[in-house]
Formats: C-alpha cells, structure tokens, sequence
C-alpha cells in the first residue's frame, strides 16, 4: 500500500492557505533534507525543474515533525484554522 | 477587558481533566478546541495506565469507551533472521479494577468533553487559539480569530508543540532529540478473529512492543495494541535518530517493513487500513521541562513535556490527566485568594513535585541518554536471539553443555568492556 493510498484512508477539511510555508534561502544552501526523510506522509520533495523544496500541506497529519527536524529554521508551522485539517475518526 | 475564571486551550486529556475538576465549581471554565471535536486532532499508540490517576477522577471511569483491558504483555526482540518473544499472562492484570486499557482517542476524548460540558464548563470547538493578550508582562486572555477572551488564567493545554508556551516565554526552543515521531495504523478486523488471533476472551486485551531490527539499529520501536474491534499497528522513532542514520531512508516505509516481517503479518493478515496517523512525543523529560506558571497562566500535559518513553512501557496520559487536576487544585486556591499572578499559581508545581508525576520524570531523567545507545536497538536483540538459538539447535554434532554454550555466547556478546560498560549505564534508570 503506498503512502497516498494510506492518506486517502483518512479524513481531511483541507483549508485554501497552507498552514506550512519555506524560506527557500534557507532551503537552497540545505544538503540533509531533514524534512524529506522524517514526514511521515511524504509531503516534502524536492521540485527538479525549480529546484525548490516544496511541501503538500494538504495531506498533512499535523505531527509538526518537520518544524522540529529543520534545525536551519526554514519550516514556519502552525496549526491549520481551527475545524479545517486532518479529523482523525480513531486516533 | 471582560474576563472568565479559566480559558483552557486545548481539549485534550490534559485540558479536559482540568476542566472536569474545575466545573461545578463557582467557577466560569471555557475549553478551546481546534478540532471538530475533542479527540479529532489526538493520537496514542495506545494505553492508558487508570493505577496512578484513578482515584483522581472517581466518578469519571464507569462507562469510559475504552477499548480493551491489557490482560496480555508481549515483547519481541527482533533480530535479522530470527526474533524472540516474552509474554506475560497475568491475573492481576485481568482483575478488576483493571490497571490498563487501550484506548482510541477520538471515541474517548468527545466521550470526556460531554461528561465536562454535562459538569457545567463550556467545550467550544473549531476554535484555534492564535496568540496570547498579554497586559504588563501578564497574561490575560487569549486571541482566537478576530476575537479576545479575556481571562484570570489560561491554562495551555495544547500539546506537545505547545506554541503558547512558547509566546509565554516559557520554553526553550525545540531540539530534535528531544522528541520521537510516533506514527500509526488502524487495522479493522473483526472482533471475533481478534480474540481468536491473540487468544482473548470478553474485553481482555493484548499490549505487544517489539524493540530490534525493526528500527534498524536506531532509538525507537514497536508497538501493537489490540482494540475492540481494530489494532493499533506503529512505531516510535527518535527524530534525531532519523537525522543521523546511514544510510538515509525516509521514516515511513519502514512502518511497512514492519508490517511485512513475519512477527506481524499474520497478526494482522485480513485486516483493513482505516486510518494512518502520526504524532509527536515529548521526550526530553524533566530536562527541558518549561517553566510550568507565570501571572495568569499554567501549562499541563504534553505541552509541558510531561511523557515517559523507556521502550518497555510508554507513557504520557496518565501525566495529562494529572497535571490537567493538579493544575485545577491550583486555580481552585488561586480564586480563593483572588490572585492569579505566579505566586499562588507555584502551588501547581508542588503538587506536581509531591506526585507521582515528577518523581517519576525525576527518577527517570537520565532514561534518554541511555537509551540512545544504539546497541540496545541492534547487538543485544540480536544476541538474545542468537544465544536462545544455539541453547535450541540440535544437529549432527554432539552437543555441548548447555553452560558452557551460553557462556561463550555471553563472552562474545555481553561479558566484555563494551558489554559491561553498558549494563553498568542500566543502573542510572
């Protein structure tokens, strides 16, 4: 089962705004990729044709893991508006 | 500006214990939610130990919705190409008043806001609390939107990545071995084939981690709980952890790995996705601990950084719900005496200091540093597993004395300077 098809189980209220924005001057100096190796839903990538980190905040499980593991401060998080986000039915 | 008793920021367990204690009171108590409903933004692995939190809450636990009693303890130390389990069957554990439940957090929390709304405090939700109203250096209500709420205290109760106590200036930054990624499956099977597969009886349940090669020799394990109808299949891995192995491998994958391995799949074979989460936890413990009040303001549960993670139990809601209570204590004395500034306030942290919660983070403070030691992740699984082989294997050969076969696979694997300076480093936990 891949990550998306995981990510379809779930329920989300996806708001128009991301809730996660980049600061590309950080990025672009970066040669870990912390955020690509810990998001547990596979948001992060890195663009090719831009060559630019990108993140899909829809789909985000909101762990926060990423604000955490981006030791250079390029990750600004905040919770999505209040009633929009994951809804998790199990948790 | 108008002003309520109490604004709680987050229902959560921490939040809404706080509140349970608070209402009925003479007391206004308000409870901000972000999620649709309490329980919608919250993720456990899951259990809750009731032993230390019980008699905190008396008349709250008859009808809980808590998924099943942990009748059954399991741990299997996986090692390449071969594992080795312990199992515990206890009739103390299955005795009434059970000590523990696994828990789906959803179903509890919006069963817990309704018994705190039925006490009299209000439980509003889809309410994102953006910033603190601060007024002199002291904290007096919060923004949520275009609106302020005015409160004598505010108590933030909004979880591990607690941006309130950050605006309050009452924690340091985040560093990333101070928390693990907990990351999870439900899997919905029939209740029938759930205790058939795990020989369980009524509401028995089982509780299984598993601590090896699954983490690929990094800080971090299993977990697998059985629910009343679903399991709860995931890992928990430290972030620093994932920073530093080589080679480099996304986090996620590894969850299905662990699927695959032949401990797992047939536990969960036939079983159906229904929800994949994740969370962080706090584990830095007593070390960075925030600074827990200021004027007009408390910070309880995760927020706080109260969680326990020594592989072979794992904990964090039990903390919720007691500093959410002793957190209330506080506010209770507080109005008493009509001062909410940080004096009275300290008295939160006393009690915390006098319970079972800070004993245990105090206790347990080291537990990180010697947990990190990656040798506890891949040789020592690895050489249980072996040893229990060599002491099992017949072949063509003689076999020797069984001592003399465990002491040679001792020597190489535990008996030596490495060996002995780790065992020596179990004794600071």
């Amino acid at each position: 089962m891949t990550i998306e098809e995981k990510l379809a189980q779930d329920a989300f209220k996806n708001d128009e705004a991301s809730h996660i924005t980049l600061d590309q001057s950080i990025c672009k100096d970066c040669r870990e990729r912390f955020c690509i190796y810990s998001c547990p839903a596979h948001l992060y990538s890195l663009n090719e044709e831009t060559d630019q980190m990108q993140v899909e905040f829809a789909g985000c499980l909101e762990c926060g893991t990423c604000m955490i593991t981006c030791i250079y401060g390029s990750v600004t998080w905040n919770y999505p508006r209040g009633g929009f986000g994951v809804q998790y039915r199990y948790g | 500006m108008e002003k309520i008793d109490v604004v709680i920021v987050g229902g959560g367990l921490a939040g809404l214990s706080c509140a349970y204690s608070l209402a009925g009171e003479d007391l206004t108590v308000l409870v901000l939610e972000r999620g649709d409903s309490s329980g919608s933004k919250n993720v456990t692995g899951g259990r809750i130990y009731l032993g230390p939190i019980r008699d905190l809450m008396p008349d709250l636990w008859e009808g809980a919705p808590f998924e099943r009693h942990v009748a059954k303890e399991a741990l299997t130390l996986m090692a390449e190409g071969s594992s080795t389990t312990i199992q515990l069957s206890s009739q103390k554990m299955n005795q009434r008043p059970y000590p523990s439940y696994t828990v789906l957090r959803s179903k509890f929390d919006r069963w817990f806001a309704d018994k705190v709304t039925e006490k009299g405090a209000y439980v509003v939700p889809e309410k994102r609390v953006d910033d603190l109203i601060l007024e002199n250096g002291r904290v007096v209500g919060v923004k949520t939107g275009e609106e302020e709420i005015g409160a004598e205290v505010v108590v933030a109760a909004d979880g591990v990545l607690s941006f309130l106590a950050e605006k309050a200036g009452l924690r340091k930054p985040f560093e990333p071995q101070h928390f693990a990624i907990g990351f999870k499956e439900v899997i919905q099977l029939p209740r029938k084939k759930i205790e058939d597969r795990f020989g369980l009886s009524g509401d028995e349940g089982t509780a299984h981690l598993f601590v090896g090669s699954l983490t690929k020799g990094v800080m971090g394990g299993g977990f697998l709980y059985t629910n009343l109808e679903s399991i709860s299949l995931g890992m928990v891995i430290g972030i620093d952890a994932i920073n530093k192995r080589e080679p480099r491998e996304e986090v996620h994958p590894i969850l299905d790995e662990f699927k695959e391995s032949p401990d797992v799949r047939k536990l969960i074979e036939g079983g159906t996705l229904v929800e994949y989460s994740a969370h962080l936890i706090p584990e830095g413990g007593i070390n960075v601990m925030p600074k827990l009040y200021a004027d007009g303001i408390l910070i309880v549960g995760d927020a706080a950084g109260f969680g326990l993670n020594m592989l072979i139990t794992v904990r964090g809601m039990e903390y919720a719900v007691a500093s959410g209570i002793m957190a209330a204590e506080a506010i209770k004395e507080a109005k008493k005496k009509g001062d909410f500034s940080a004096r009275p306030l300290a008295h939160y942290e006393d009690l915390l200091r006098n319970s079972f919660l800070l004993k245990e983070l105090e206790t347990f403070r080291h537990v990180l540093s010697v947990l990190k030691n990656p040798r506890w992740f891949n040789h020592y699984p690895q050489a249980v597993c072996d040893l229990y082989e060599k002491l099992m294997r017949i072949d063509e050969n003689p076999k020797p004395r069984l001592f003399s076969t465990a002491y040679g696979e001792l020597r190489k694997s535990i008996l030596n300077l490495q060996g002995i300076k780790d065992i020596l480093s179990l004794r600071r936990i």
